[in-house]
């Protein structure tokens, strides 16, 4: 009766689980199993960076040495979310800078990294080893100089997609001579011109470089120095992919791409010279991974380039790639799982390629492994989406885009409510949803009864009324993250499903019809979301309570309302009525 | 026959002079013909009283497509991320400029449901182009003829030229074409009747 289980054992045993939902839900067992856990807990994930505070975050867990944090709403990364409403990592990484001094690795996603974040880490983290900024903005090269510098050990320096000032080139020359640990390096985003020699040195001194993204302006011809000196590279990202066609700067390229053997990766192909592609046709047959989205080849190159690439499993590419080269995709690429397909062309009026509907139903028909697509295009039918939901049952993520809002199925003019209805019926496992086109309050009913696995949906110019919303709250019983612009969705399915709120990460909610009085009740009614009006027509207050808000962020937290928000963000909660009285 | 000119481009003040004279009366007395000098184009232009009411029609209707290139942005939508924006406003604005890639141009034919890209750099001349749109369209395109056009034939190939204007193919130079074609529609032979008439 008095056995009980030896902490130690419990601790050995827990250091071999991972998983964040395993942690959790061994820290609910009993009082003396979440002590035991939270202090051997390494890696901590904070999806939202306002829901926690820096400090509750390190009192429950005071050995972490891993922080990955998202910031900014998902819309943000199409200008819905004004300038300078948040995200800033400053506060958490000068609370760790104390509180971690062993800390080794932070991934951010959507937050503001000022220099003086980057410099407070490179200063305060002795064994800091990986930096990932995805979709970040505020800094400098000066602060990636600060990164270079003093980080004796880092493995990782990784800013896909972030915006950085570009003040010097230079910063990429003070990796100290003796760093030799790089193992991942992606600076694709940056626009300067850096030190080509010290690229050079710096590549040949890591004998680990596994990936190595560069940027537009590393011109093709300096492009076999470094693979040479790294032919273990397996992710390359390539610069600017054209140079005077000349043999000799051919013939050294493919030299370089045949000693290449581990490449599985490859990216970049800005401003792409056809004559220079047979350069890597040796690599293709080996490749898993293609980003041609920035490549404007055209359909036969396209086509030629992929065909080749038997082994591929993702491929992100323009639309130049039209429904033939997607059909000889579909051919020759029997792994495929994730296809992109980006528009060139997004603001245009007409069509400049040949891309439809078809493309994508070939590839659902002949890749059998396809479970995640994003798509751009401009006609759609309810019949290719009956299609693609009977070919591909195990499709996990599904993102259409039809370029032109409300556009109705092209053959028979009615709305996508059962094409779209088609894909959440039959692919049981799907996790994220981006829909278009025109589609009714039917289509909602479809999602709430069916998308049971449904975590995040994006939906845009969609839906009749407030019934479309409440279906799809009190639905979809995996709804973790829900962003809505440009819907007639009122007040009624909001105030209804508030509870539902609280089992969600999010609610972005912009361009619809939510009422400032309603959101003030939903703020009073639940004190443990925060409840944000962004307006940037002034105080919410100088309108009547009736007036619809510009848009409306909704997310559970501990941590209380936030105290950086900036002038047009209001927070609604239960003092709200009492302070503007 | 009034015409804006649409695009503007580097054409010095003469060229974009609307003319209504027959081909070739005009005479430049200024340089030798380059094959990117857009003021010889005019020289060759059938005038407009050759011109029959239906092309005419078909012609201003051109225009008036041509009126707003791009629509009004709704903000944040499409979703493309701004960084994307940037690299293809920036190689679209290359491509129009360099020599680089290939010289893609689209082709539509009256009756066909859909329009068919051609590259013209892959053709050397107007026999090597007509014989490609033929067996890529399966048409019957006739013979050209300087003083009867394509009279007889049951295709008309058409295109449109960097001033908007809409031209008979074979009429220039070869160069000349290739560096002052938009676009290429093949029309239907009953329609383009007067166009060979003098």
């Amino acid at each position: 009766m008095g056995y009980s289980f030896p902490e130690e054992a419990l601790e050995h045993v827990l250091w071999f689980l991972s998983s964040d939902k395993d942690r959790n839900s061994v820290s609910l067992v009993c009082k003396s199993w979440y002590e035991i856990e939270r202090w051997c807990r390494r890696r901590v994930f904070v999806g939202n960076c306002y829901a926690v505070t820096p400090e509750i975050v390190i009192r429950r867990f005071p050995e972490v040495r891993a922080l990955e944090m998202k910031g900014k709403p998902h819309f943000a990364d199409f200008n819905l979310v004004p300038e300078g409403w948040g995200a800033y990592v400053y506060p958490w990484i000068s609370a760790m800078s104390v509180a971690y001094p062993w800390l080794e690795e932070i991934k951010l996603k959507r937050m503001v990294v000022t220099d003086e974040s980057l410099e407070l880490i490179s200063k305060s983290f002795k064994n800091f080893r990986v930096l990932v900024l995805s979709s970040c903005e505020g800094f400098t090269t000066d602060g990636l100089a600060s990164i270079a510098a003093n980080c004796s050990n880092l493995r990782e320096l990784d800013l896909r997609d972030s915006e950085v000032e570009d003040l010097s080139g230079h910063w990429l020359s003070h990796f100290p001579d003796n760093c030799t640990s790089l193992v991942s390096l992606n600076m694709s985003c940056s626009g300067s011109e850096v030190s080509f020699s010290a690229l050079e040195r710096l590549v040949a001194r890591c004998p680990n470089l596994r990936t190595l993204r560069l940027n537009r302006a590393v011109p093709l011809e300096k492009l076999p120095n470094l693979l040479r000196r790294a032919p273990q590279l397996e992710e390359l990202g390539t610069g600017a992919y054209s140079a005077e066609i000349r043999s000799d700067i051919y013939s050294n390229l493919a030299e370089a791409f045949s000693f290449c053997k581990q490449l599985k990766g490859l990216s970049g192909f800005w401003d792409v010279v056809p004559a220079y592609l047979p350069a890597m046709y040796s690599v293709c047959s080996g490749l898993t991974s293609l980003n041609l989205s920035y490549a404007t080849l055209q359909c036969p190159d396209l086509t030629k380039l992929v065909s080749q690439c038997h082994s591929l499993q993702r491929l992100w590419v323009l639309d130049y790639i039209e429904d033939s080269g997607l059909e000889a995709l579909s051919a020759s690429c029997k792994d495929l799982q994730e296809l992109r397909v980006f528009p060139s062309d997004p603001f245009g009026a007409e069509p400049n390629v040949f891309l439809t509907e078809q493309g994508l139903v070939s590839v659902s028909e002949g890749c059998p492994k396809l479970q995640s697509v994003l798509y751009f295009c401009r006609q759609m039918s309810n019949a290719a989406l009956i299609t693609i939901a009977k070919n591909r049952p195990n499709m996990i993520r599904f993102r259409l885009c039809i370029i032109e809002p409300q556009v109705p199925d092209y053959l028979t003019l009615e709305p996508l409510d059962t094409g779209f209805g088609a894909i959440v019926k039959s692919c049981k496992e799907l996790r994220r949803l981006s829909m278009s086109g025109l589609l009714t309050d039917r289509v909602f009913d479809y999602i709430g009864t069916h998308a049971k696995k449904l975590e995040m949906l994006s939906i845009a110019f969609a839906g009749d009324s407030d019934l479309g919303l409440h279906h799809v709250l009190s639905g979809c019983d995996s709804l973790r993250k829900l962003e809505i612009r440009d819907c007639p969705f009122g007040d009624k399915a909001l105030l209804a499903n508030a509870a539902k709120l609280e089992t969600m990460r999010s609610l972005w909610m912009s361009s619809c019809s939510v009422s400032y009085g309603a959101c003030k009740l939903l703020g009073q009614k639940m004190p443990r979301l925060n409840v944000e009006v962004i307006d940037e027509r002034g105080p919410p207050d100088s309108r009547p309570d009736s007036c619809p808000v510009e848009k409306l962020y909704v997310y559970r937290t501990v941590g209380g309302r936030r105290i950086d928000m900036p002038g047009y963000v209001w927070t609604m909660d239960e003092d709200s009525t009492l302070e503007f009285s | 026959l009034e015409m804006e000119t649409i695009y503007v481009n580097d054409l010095n003040m003469k060229a974009t002079e609307l003319r209504l004279g027959l081909p070739g009366t005009d005479n430049e007395s200024d340089a030798p013909q380059s094959s990117s000098s857009s003021s010889c184009v005019k020289n060759n232009k059938r005038s407009s009283s050759e011109m029959n009411a239906s092309f005419q029609n078909i012609v201003s209707e051109q225009l008036q497509s041509h009126a707003p290139a791009q629509k009004a942005q709704v903000v944040g939508w499409p979703p493309v991320r701004s960084y994307r924006k940037n690299v293809i406003n920036d190689q679209q604005k290359k491509s129009s400029e360099s020599d680089g890639c290939g010289m893609f141009v689209k082709v539509s034919m009256d009756g066909a449901p859909f329009l068919r890209k051609i590259d013209l750099k892959f053709y050397n001349n107007y026999f090597d182009l007509l014989r490609g749109l033929k067996d890529m369209l399966k048409c019957k395109i006739g013979v050209y003829s300087e003083r009867e056009g394509y009279n007889g034939s049951e295709f008309v190939p058409t295109y449109e030229d960097k001033d908007g204007d809409w031209m008979l193919v074979g009429d220039v130079p070869w160069d000349m074409f290739i560096n002052s074609c938009k676009r290429l529609r093949i029309m239907k032979g009953s329609e383009a009747k007067g166009l060979g008439c003098l």
